[in-house]
């Protein structure tokens, strides 16, 4: 399976490593939901960092695409509500 | 509700479909997708570029507030030489308030640093999937009928086209930082000019000034002393010169 952190990167990771990240993922989306920013943070640096320790980087020239997409930890409530806006945080290609 | 990893994949996957969507033949495909990828390279150093001139202006906002702080001490010790502890008051109460924006300022200076590696980063990212994606489309358009072009292509389009979506975030956030620093910088030039803050970079203080009428006092007065002594010496000549 290969993972991107957006802004960093793709990893290969195992089934192991992918459960982690859905339980991590999980408890990421209640804190948004709650607007719990410190927990939403602390989580998603968690996901990071499970993926960096435990996922093996893809070659910078690897055309695979990635079958998830980990967002960036160090965005605000808001700037993570805008990514998942239809209007967006990325810009249009 | 999604979590979140199945969001950002939605985001990102429907930013770039819309990019797949715009031509019919494949091959217009690949070539149009070829060079809005190399549009995008040229944004991505032109972000690397605009966070460096950014940074750079902090970097002399900060040197100037240094010199600054050296400045201030010798003028505090000189009023206090001179007897002036209200001078020197003052200008320990100036030295205090740029050494806060100094701080501020060399915490801007590393944000602006992270998002410039995150650019380099991306760059390299996004100039190794392109030089791959170039020699592939190349031998799909040379073997391969339209159809079969349509389906090889489908994954290597997939995934530069996901790179090109997260090269893009990258350049939104560092334009966005940039234009804040610029504000804050540019806002820190337009007080001091109005005079609203104590320009603390500038030539001549208020300070200075009151510093100089003390020494051209003093000067002033060492002349006149001089001058008398002259005046005394040549009085007493004259007294024994007949």
């Amino acid at each position: 399976m290969i993972v991107r952190l957006m802004g960093e990167g793709q990893f290969r990771i195992d089934d192991a490593c992918l459960a982690r990240l859905d339980e991590l993922d999980e408890r990421a989306t209640e804190a948004l939901g709650r607007e719990d920013e410190a927990e939403l943070d602390a989580r998603l640096d968690e996901m990071w960092a499970v993926v960096r320790e435990q996922g093996e980087p893809l070659d910078d020239a690897d055309l695979s695409p990635s079958d998830l997409i980990v967002p960036p930890s160090d965005l605000t409530l808001e700037e993570t509500r805008a990514l998942f806006s239809d209007q967006g945080l990325i810009p249009d290609l | 509700m999604a979590g979140l990893m199945g969001r950002a994949t939605t985001v990102v996957k429907a930013k770039f479909s819309k990019l797949l969507d715009k031509a019919e033949d494949p091959n217009e495909t690949l070539d149009y997708s070829y060079e809005q990828q190399l549009t995008l390279l040229q944004n991505v150093k032109r972000g690397v570029a605009d966070v460096v001139t950014s940074k750079k202006r902090l970097q002399l906002q900060s040197s100037q507030l240094e010199q600054s702080l050296v400045k201030l001490e010798t003028q505090a010790r000189d009023a206090l030489a001179a007897g002036r502890e209200d001078l020197a008051r003052a200008a320990l109460e100036r030295k205090t308030a740029a050494q806060t924006q100094l701080r501020g300022l060399d915490e801007q200076v590393q944000g602006l640093e992270a998002q410039q590696q995150k650019l380099v980063a991306s760059e390299r990212q996004l100039s190794a999937k392109i030089e791959a994606f170039r020699s592939q489309k190349e031998v799909i358009k040379a073997n391969y009928s339209a159809a079969e072009a349509q389906v090889r292509i489908g994954e290597a389009a997939t995934g530069i086209g996901e790179q090109m979506a997260d090269t893009g975030l990258a350049i939104q956030r560092a334009r966005d930082k940039t234009e804040e620093m610029q504000a804050r910088a540019g806002a820190m030039d337009e007080l001091i000019a109005s005079g609203t803050l104590e320009d603390f970079t500038s030539d001549k203080t208020q300070l200075d000034r009151e510093l100089e009428q003390i020494s051209s006092q003093a000067q002033v007065d060492d002349e006149l002393a001089r001058l008398k002594g002259e005046l005394g010496a040549g009085a007493e000549r004259k007294e024994i010169e007949p």
